[in-house]
């Protein structure tokens, strides 16, 4: 933790404009040469309830959100239920002030909207703000807006009066809202902006706090980009021309993002009756020779069971992500959990014959979405890209460079008319789709309406005609083939180097996590090390097939390893262990389920009750501890 | 070459093309409905001129999903009640491609009867044979949603309480341009009826009754039939919409009452296919997005370019 960073706070209700304001801002202060990373906090509801999003912005890089905050705008929640006794949700008007104030730092500023909000409301209100040395900015934000513009506009009036009291320039601000806003509010936001940024400015000492932007600068430009636009850039810069889907919270994102992009460049978006559909479309449009992707959350996902189990057997090359949300069942649906990894290494019957993968970052996000349509076209077998709603939603500033490359829209080990006739056919002209000895186990295939391609695709097995046969030979060479691939997809990622690391090489002891909890742990571990603690970090991508030789490598170097996971059961804990087949007494777990993800702090005391400490007690968090076997 | 030259291709078509040497004979049981579907295809697809490489057959489970099987196209053999969601795609996908899907009235009434609704109300210009032989044949004689109030099996003891699905009114209302009913023993109408749907624009929905006669031995093996558009007793515009649901209403409760009616019920000529539709809107390219994939003229646009700048 240090004084160089700022972590703004931007709270009220939902749908009241908390999301736009943000990434604005986020912008604005990435423009001024700093490193952002966001943290989005909903309910899941249609209007009102408490929402919030946090900006950590810094001249170092930032991977993950911060412990805390610093900073906090608290804006009305104009959806805000009536606070009579005993309403469901309590008093919801004065949440955006009383329901942030636990995590707010030391020496924080608080700038709330004193047109709507009332402090006195709050118990011990003024005795907290003593206490924690806060520093108390009651502004009519409302009034200020009303008077202007809009009442709407308040959050404008807010951003103003945040300038003012960190000490950074309007000129970012301003840039972004004539390039975000249509002329008719342009100008009177601008004069709140600046109006509110005045008022504060003449009205109140604005270094009486030690909170205030911090300066840097960037060597290249910046794009501001989330984990959901990251895998429909990689998708459409993989060639991916056909989606289909069916909305569900959080995977709705990248559909959306895909739906508005795909006809801009002459590519079909589907969105059908359900996900059972969604996922068998993706599966007939590849089959008819397009690159196409489908996916869901948890509960959609659960429908593609079997399209999924189909593209398996019929080794259609089909791209499924899956955005994790908390379950089971309709769980938590705006709340990240990691608890989906079984369900999609496992749904669908038979044998998997599939690759997941989990990116940790927005960077790996567009690597790996790039990594899945490769190998699902280059190996003819459905590829799962797993991420959560944590990674969906943060917003990060990557290199734009990161994004300059070439496409790669490429089938894979298709084959034209004129390589077709040289391939395998039966006395009657059937090609030999599914032939037994390939290399690498991947047998070409030719499209529907290629002449001297015809075959039959079936969910049967099948013959290498594709003629349905239960012949015990055929099936075992057939299977056999099928699960090859999984060995050549091993080797082809060897050379990818999707494991992300931290921490010195000869460190004493490890965390291993996987997804998106890579930037939060990679933190912890260098705070650690900076408080002398000798550790280092895993975060592993291929969850099938899994990293067993680079995990255990990890595993075997150091003393004791920390799993680190967002789920309940340890189910990435159990599937190390499944893949490792032993260290079962080296491996503890932190898991953490509440429906918010890890601060690097939690990662850092967690780790020192479990490993150093050994009793696993780290008091005031809500993470829990659990040993490891033989414990 | 070209990418797809199987696909306009003009010549002579002998219908014996159609059937596969691996498995020429089917394994129906003798007498069942299904031989009729598969010879009349066999007919009807030399008529409108389309080879078995242009061809993609999507079935989905049962007896039915044999088919794939018995006629020699290019084929998906998908999963129970999904053939439609994987036809239709295939044919956003390459619109050249003459797409035909096929199930029993189990696969497409049942498990995949949303899948149905939805595929006639986007009307994709494709052909819908469904088997309907009014039980599940392949698993061994339960009850369908085409059965007859009060039908026993040995999954439904005491009769079913449940009306059964009218096949032909629900096609009506979801959004079909082309709905049809013939029957395995009127093989010179089924052929017509198929050619008719092939060459419709937009989704043309048969249902095809198929008597079963090992486990439907108490249903009538749907003689005799009757033409509607031949007999005098019948007469009404099938371009109609309200004249059609009258038509169709009669039609399905008669075929309990032993009367089998059958014929052409509505046919919607004009009416913009989905993939027309798509375009006209600017959701879906001129030329088969699976055509881009071979051209090596092609600049493939990059996100670097198109989208990543909003994000300076």
């Amino acid at each position: 933790m240090t004084d160089e960073e700022l972590i703004w706070r931007i709270s009220g209700g939902s749908g009241d404009g908390i999301a736009s304001t943000s990434q604005n801002f986020a912008k604005a202060l990435m423009r001024s040469g700093l490193n952002v990373f966001t943290h989005r906090h909903y309910p899941s509801r249609i209007r009102g309830g408490h929402t919030y999003t946090e900006i950590r912005a810094s001249a170092d890089p930032v991977r993950s959100r911060g412990d805390g905050y610093n900073f906090l705008l608290a804006l009305g929640d104009s959806f805000a239920r009536n606070p009579q006794e005993g309403a469901v949700y309590g008093n919801e008007e004065i949440k955006p002030l009383s329901e942030n104030l636990d995590e707010l730092r030391e020496g924080g500023v608080i700038v709330y909207d004193e047109g709507l909000l009332d402090p006195s409301e709050i118990p011990n209100f003024d005795e907290r703000v003593e206490e924690n040395g806060w520093h108390v900015y009651p502004l009519d934000l409302r009034g200020l807006a009303r008077d202007m513009g809009r009442e709407v506009m308040r959050n404008t009036a807010g951003v103003g009066a945040t300038c003012a009291l960190i000490g950074m320039d309007l000129e970012h601000v301003e840039d972004l809202m004539r390039d975000a806003m249509p002329e008719k509010i342009l100008d009177p936001n601008l004069e709140i902006l600046e109006t509110a940024y005045e008022q504060v400015s003449e009205e109140y000492d604005v270094d009486a706090s030690d909170v205030s932007v911090p300066t840097g600068e960037h060597d290249e430009t910046q794009v501001l980009v989330s984990g959901s636009d990251a895998i429909a850039y990689g998708a459409i810069d993989e060639g991916c021309r056909f989606i289909a889907g069916y909305p569900m919270t959080p995977w709705t994102e990248v559909f959306t993002i895909m739906a508005q992009n795909l006809p801009k460049l002459d590519g079909i978006s589907e969105q059908v009756e359900d996900e059972i559909a969604a996922a068998a479309l993706a599966v007939g449009a590849s089959h008819a020779g397009v690159k196409a992707m489908s996916g869901s959350s948890g509960g959609g996902f659960a429908l593609m069971s079997e399209p999924l189990g189909l593209a398996e057997m019929t080794e259609t090359p089909v791209v499924l992500v899956e955005a994790m949300r908390a379950g089971p069942s309709t769980g938590m649906p705006t709340k990240p959990e990691q608890s989906d990894l079984e369900h999609v290494l496992y749904t669908s019957q038979g044998d998997s014959q599939r690759v997941v993968l989990a990116p940790g970052t927005v960077e790996e996000a567009y690597e790996q979405s790039r990594l899945a349509f490769r190998l699902a076209y280059e190996y003819q077998i459905p590829t799962i890209l797993l991420y959560d709603q944590k990674l969906g939603g943060e917003l990060v500033n990557v290199p734009k460079s990161h994004f300059d490359r070439e496409p790669t829209p490429t089938l894979g080990k298709t084959l034209s008319e004129d390589a077709l006739a040289d391939e395998p056919h039966s006395a009657d002209g059937k090609f030999h789709r599914f032939q037994h000895d390939v290399d690498d186990g991947v047998s070409p295939r030719s499209i529907p309406g290629q002449k001297g391609g015809r075959y039959l695709a079936t969910g049967n097995e099948h013959d290498p005609t594709g003629h349905i046969s239960e012949s015990p030979d055929n099936r075992v060479a057939q299977i056999d083939r099928r699960l090859q691939k999984l060995e050549a997809i091993r080797a082809d990622l060897d050379t990818e180097d999707t494991g992300s690391y931290a921490g010195p090489d000869d460190a004493e002891y490890g965390i291993l996590t996987f997804g998106s909890q890579q930037g939060t742990v990679e933190e912890a571990v260098d705070r650690l090390n900076d408080a002398g603690v000798s550790v280092k970090s895993l975060s592993v991508s291929d969850m099938l097939p899994f990293s067993t030789e680079e995990v255990q490598t990890f595993v075997e170097s150091v003393e004791d390893v920390l799993v680190v996971e967002m789920t309940a059961s340890g189910q990435f804990r159990g599937l190390v262990q499944k893949n490792l087949g032993q260290y079962g007494e080296k491996l503890s777990s932190l898991l953490k389920y509440n429906g918010n993800p890890f601060e690097p702090g939690e990662v850092v005391d967690g780790f020192e009750a479990a490993i150093i400490e050994g009793d696993g007690d780290a008091s005031g968090h809500q993470t829990t501890f659990v040993p490891a076997a033989g414990d | 070459m070209s990418t797809f030259s199987a696909i306009g291709e003009e010549r002579e078509i002998d219908r014996d093309e159609y059937t596969p040497t691996v498995e020429p004979q089917p394994t129906w049981c003798p007498g069942c409905g299904d031989f009729s579907v598969l010879k009349a295809l066999k007919q009807a697809l030399p008529e409108v001129g389309r080879t078995p490489e242009e061809t993609l057959l999507c079935t989905g489970i049962g007896c039915s999903g044999k088919l794939n099987s018995y006629l020699d196209t290019y084929g998906f053999h998908t999963i129970h009640g999904r053939s439609l969601p994987v036809a239709r795609a295939a044919k956003l996908a390459n619109p050249d491609l003459e797409v035909i899907a096929a199930g029993g009235d189990g696969d497409g009434y049942g498990i995949g009867g949303n899948h149905f609704i939805h595929t006639a109300r986007e009307n994709h210009d494709m052909t819908y044979i469904v088997f309907n032989n009014e039980i599940f044949g392949l698993t061994k004689g339960q009850t369908s949603p085409t059965s007859p109030k009060g039908h026993k099996s040995k999954t439904q003891p005491h009769g079913s309480a449940k009306e059964p699905l009218k096949p032909l009114s629900l096609a009506l209302n979801a959004g079909a341009s082309y709905v049809a009913r013939t029957a395995a023993v009127n093989p010179n109408q089924a052929k017509e009826i198929l050619i008719e749907a092939m060459e419709h624009d937009g989704f043309a929905h048969v249902d095809f009754l198929t008597q079963c006669p090992t486990w439907n031995k108490d249903a009538r093996q749907y003689v005799p039939y009757i033409d509607v558009q031949e007999s005098d007793d019948y007469d009404f515009d099938v371009s109609d919409k309200v004249e059609a649901a009258e038509m169709m209403r009669e039609t399905e409760e008669a075929l309990h009452e032993g009367k089998v009616l059958t014929g052409r019920y509505y046919v919607e000529e004009g009416r913009p296919s989905y993939g027309q539709e798509k375009r006209a809107i600017g959701e879906m390219p001129e030329e088969p997005l699976a055509e881009r994939y071979w051209d090596d003229d092609y600049e493939w646009e990059r996100s670097y370019d198109q989208f990543v700048g909003k994000h300076e």
